[in-house]
């Protein structure tokens, strides 16, 4: 049966995508390690941690595109879920600082020991062990999100309310972490990583691993969600989407299958926000601000929402986009983008994959007709053209 | 009868005729050389002269004298005040104030002063102040009695008093009696009486005034002291929840400026209007643009420049709103999530396009005169801006819930979303409706922003600062009606206020949130939600 559930994931296009990012996952690191720094085909570290980072970012318009897409949830607060992930990684960083930080405290993180605290707060202790950390890396976001969807989902709160309920969910935790008393490093957050399971942070070989990994991981959640998405389940949700209240007279629970996706779209959330940090090197409270999280909604949209794949695009595209223009021409990135949003939403509403998937569907029925009408012509046409391009 | 006030009439005038003589120096400049070469006996009775004369510039002179820092400059015998200025003393005039010289500490000779003669002094002072003519130096002398209580101030007080027949300054001397009854050593039922007296003065002096006289008053009293404490901390308590309650509602009613233009973008036509805030920035910057006109060719109209930035505001940023609905936002009706994105990129846009103009950094907006300062309402002290800004907002919720109620506009826009084809079948050009109702959205965030520059820093994030909380009002009020967004900034305004003081700015704002997200939970469409078809739309 589980089997049967990836096979069933592993429809054509997934399978190319995968494939580009497997190859990916092995070749960029290759050229960054194996070539000559001077060789046309060398990729410098810096390239190496940036594409790693868009990659994490396209993991998590993946999550986005899960909840939005396929089950009508437009959450304004994922961003949220990111930065917690990234904080429980980076609070494993800190505890392998030890005592090579500027105070040189063998336990505190040098922040602490500047507030003038004693002794380690209780969510710290336990952080220091990695996989421990991984598991909260899962648990943190999951818990935030089940107990957020807990409470939404079963008073029906729906559409607009609940995106600006997760918008202010992700305001209140920005306003949370700039905090001092919270113990997170406050305004400037947790940076000055030195290793992570024993290797350099800042190392060419620890940095193209942490690139594999990535791929490796969005290959990974790009699996399961299209798993998700073709099951029996799968429908269900659609049909979430669609006509919620019709699936809800069907007899199912409507509240737990959005409670469902929701969690495991805030895990991978987390996933991402996690292979995030020791590429970037440091996770502050400005990964909450909810305009943050409106960027992964925009990335979805560009891409395509309910497509799995266009996300993944949409994210690449627009953060490539980004380096370029902010580096070339820094005054013209905001009227590009704000552009950009403008006119995807009024002439590409199914985003850039959306939109090649609908020219195909309708070539390919409209191919269909035309073979049906020569096979029988004498008969009143079995599909007429036009409710075939519906 | 007559023959008496006669024979006094006479008396007086030979004693002033007889008294003339030995009176010869009558002008207090004189009066006090004089103290120069007096014996203590002779100073005693300039000083009775002194008071004599009333004038109140002597009272710097005696409080010098009675410090020890009344000397005589032995060069040409005259009596100056003097106070140290390095290693030299510097002399001052005794009546005028200024500085007349600098010398070195021999060129002086102090006069001396003794027990005696502070009395004599300090009761000079009193005549001179307490018993003055002038009504306002009265005042003053009874308030300066009631800051600074002392047993021996209790004989002037009680005489000045006997004699006050200004029912202000009166009053002031009750009280300053009182307090410095309550420092003496009188009798228990007069101090009772004292304590009822200062209780009722009220504040955080009186309270100190009781808390320091607490420790030597007879056992006794003390629960009549502990009696009046408790009552002033309770009055204190009350108006401390009263200015609680007034910051509350000057936060409700910016909360409310900022939201109001969105209760009609996305609270009545549904759009969820992430350009908002920028509406508003665009209002601020029109102001500031009206006052760089009126600073370089107008200054005369500086006071007028608020009155005269509100229709330009209104006009920019309605005819920029009339441009997004016309360009943009009519493709997307019945896609409400959608707008959020185009309505994004709109806001990006225009940031980056103010930002182009007028640079990232903070732009100077002047207040007028009459929105600077503060008065005082009982124990509240409220600003002028903030009252402003109170009264504005309020008459603009009530303009636009006139305009909405009463005007034929106001019923078209309200059918329109109401039941969209039914308003279309009526003969109501719902285009046309559509691009005003979001014109008057944007104009009225305009307007808002004329306000807000007034209290906040008008750069291009400005917008940014205002937007969330914008949502969250018209979301925690009710989508779709206007006196929800009033109720709920008001009270997120009041709630924020009450949180602040016990747990901090940051974390009240943070509980605030919670509770929205709490309260939404409860109420899946805020405190006044809409009822019938329209909500499942």
């Amino acid at each position: 049966m589980i089997t049967g559930f990836i096979f069933r994931a592993l429809e054509g296009k997934i399978v190319v995508a995968v494939a580009i990012l497997l190859g990916v996952a092995l070749l960029v690191p290759a050229l960054n390690l194996l070539t000559a720094p001077d060789s046309f085909f060398h990729i410098p570290t810096y390239a190496v941690s940036l594409m790693g980072k868009y990659l994490c970012y396209a993991l998590l318009a993946l999550a986005l595109d899960l909840v939005w897409g396929y089950c009508g949830i437009l959450s304004l607060g994922h961003g949220a879920f990111f930065a917690l992930g990234g904080y429980a990684m980076g609070m494993y960083l800190m505890r392998q600082i030890g005592s090579r930080g500027v105070y040189g405290n063998p336990v505190l993180p040098d922040f602490m020991v500047f507030l003038n605290w004693k002794e380690l707060p209780w969510f710290w202790h336990g952080m220091d062990m990695f996989w421990f950390a991984m598991i909260m890396v899962l648990v943190v976001p999951g818990l935030l999100a089940f107990v957020f969807g807990w409470f939404a989902f079963r008073s029906r709160v729906n559409g607009v309310y609940l995106s600006i309920i997760t918008q202010a969910m992700t305001y209140a935790l920005l306003l949370a972490f700039f905090r001092n008393d919270m113990g997170f490093g406050g305004n400037n957050g947790l940076t000055d990583f030195k290793e992570i399971i024993g290797f350099n942070v800042q190392a060419d070989g620890t940095r193209a691993v942490l690139f594999a990994l990535s791929a490796i991981m969005l290959s990974l959640c790009l699996v399961t969600s299209s798993a998700i998405v073709r099951s029996k389940f799968g429908k269900v949700l659609v049909g979430v989407r669609d006509a919620e209240s019709r699936v809800r007279f069907l007899g199912y629970r409507v509240e737990n299958i959005k409670l469902f996706t929701f969690v495991v779209s805030a895990m991978m959330a987390g996933i991402a926000g996690a292979l995030f940090v020791p590429q970037v090197g440091i996770i502050n409270p400005g990964e909450f601000a909810p305009a943050n999280s409106i960027e992964v909604v925009v990335w979805t949209a560009v891409g395509g929402r309910g497509t799995l794949i266009g996300p993944i695009i949409g994210a690449l595209m627009i953060n490539a986009g980004k380096s370029y223009f902010t580096g070339a021409f820094p005054e013209l990135w905001l009227f590009a983008l704000g552009g950009l949003f403008i006119g995807v939403t009024l002439f590409l509403p199914k985003g850039v994959v959306g939109t090649i998937q609908q020219r195909l569907a309708i070539r390919r029925e409209r191919k269909a007709a035309d073979d049906a009408a020569n096979n029988d012509k004498a008969s009143d046409a079995a599909l007429p053209l036009g409710q075939a391009a519906e | 009868m007559t023959m008496r006030y006669l024979l006094q009439f006479i008396f007086i005038l030979l004693t002033m005729g007889f008294a003339a003589p030995s009176l010869a120096q009558s002008d207090p400049k004189d009066l006090i050389n004089a103290l120069g070469k007096a014996s203590f006996k002779q100073a005693e009775e300039l000083l009775t002269q002194i008071a004599a004369t009333g004038d109140a510039h002597v009272v710097p002179a005696l409080e010098a004298f009675a410090e020890g820092d009344l000397y005589v400059r032995k060069a040409d015998g005259a009596v100056v005040i003097t106070k140290a200025a390095g290693a030299k003393l510097s002399a001052i005039d005794p009546l005028t104030g200024e500085v007349v010289g600098e010398e070195p500490k021999g060129a002086f000779t102090k006069i001396k002063v003794n027990n005696t003669l502070r009395r004599a002094i300090r009761s000079a002072l009193g005549d001179l102040t307490l018993l003055s003519p002038d009504r306002e130096v009265r005042l003053q002398a009874a308030q300066q009695v009631l800051q600074s209580p002392s047993a021996e101030n209790l004989d002037l007080v009680e005489t000045a008093l006997a004699k006050e027949t200004d029912p202000e300054v009166k009053a002031r001397m009750e009280e300053a009696r009182a307090v410095s009854l309550l420092a003496s050593d009188r009798s228990v039922e007069e101090k009772r009486a004292a304590i009822d007296m200062v209780a009722s003065l009220g504040g955080r002096e009186a309270i100190g005034i009781l808390m320091t006289v607490s420790s030597s008053i007879d056992e006794s009293l003390k629960p009549d002291l502990d009696k009046a404490i408790a009552g002033i901390e309770g009055d204190l308590a009350l108006w401390d929840a009263a200015q609680n309650i007034w910051y509350g509602i000057s936060l409700g009613s910016v909360l409310l400026l900022a939201a109001i233009g969105l209760a009609i973008t996305f609270g009545v036509m549904g759009i969820i209007n992430m350009a908002h805030g920028e509406m508003v920035m665009i209002g601020a910057y029109s102001t500031f643009m009206v006052q760089q006109v009126i600073r370089t060719s107008y200054p005369d109209l500086f006071d007028w420049s608020l009155a005269i930035a509100l229709p330009v505001a209104f006009l920019v940023t309605a005819v920029i709103g009339l441009v997004i609905e016309r360009g943009v936002i009519r493709f997307l009706y019945g896609r409400p999530l959608e707008t959020l994105l185009a309505t994004w990129g709109i806001s990006l846009i225009l940031q980056q396009a103010i930002r182009t103009i007028f640079g990232p950094t903070n732009q100077e907006v002047g207040n007028p005169s009459w929105m600077s300062g503060s008065f005082a309402l009982g124990g509240l002290t409220i600003t002028w801006n903030r009252m402003w800004i109170v009264l504005f907002s309020l008459t603009i919720f009530f303009a636009l819930l006139t305009l909405m109620k009463r005007s034929a506009f106001g019923l078209q826009m309200r059918a329109v979303t109401q039941n969209r084809r039914m308003a279309s079948s009526m003969g109501i050009r719902t285009p046309w409706v559509d691009a005003f109702t979001f014109a008057l959205g944007s104009g009225i965030a305009g307007i808002a922003g004329v306000a807000l520059s007034q209290i906040d820093n008008v750069s291009p994030n400005l917008g940014q600062a205002y937007i969330i909380d914008s949502f969250m009002v018209v979301v925690f009020g009710g989508v779709g009606n206007l006196w929800g967004t009033f109720v709920g900034a008001l009270s997120l305004g009041i709630l924020n206020k009450f949180l602040e003081p016990s747990v901090g700015a940051v974390l009240g704002k943070i509980l605030v949130l919670v509770l929205i997200i709490l309260f939404i939970q409860k109420r899946p469409r805020g405190l006044f939600a809409l009822k019938g078809r329209a909500v499942e739309a």
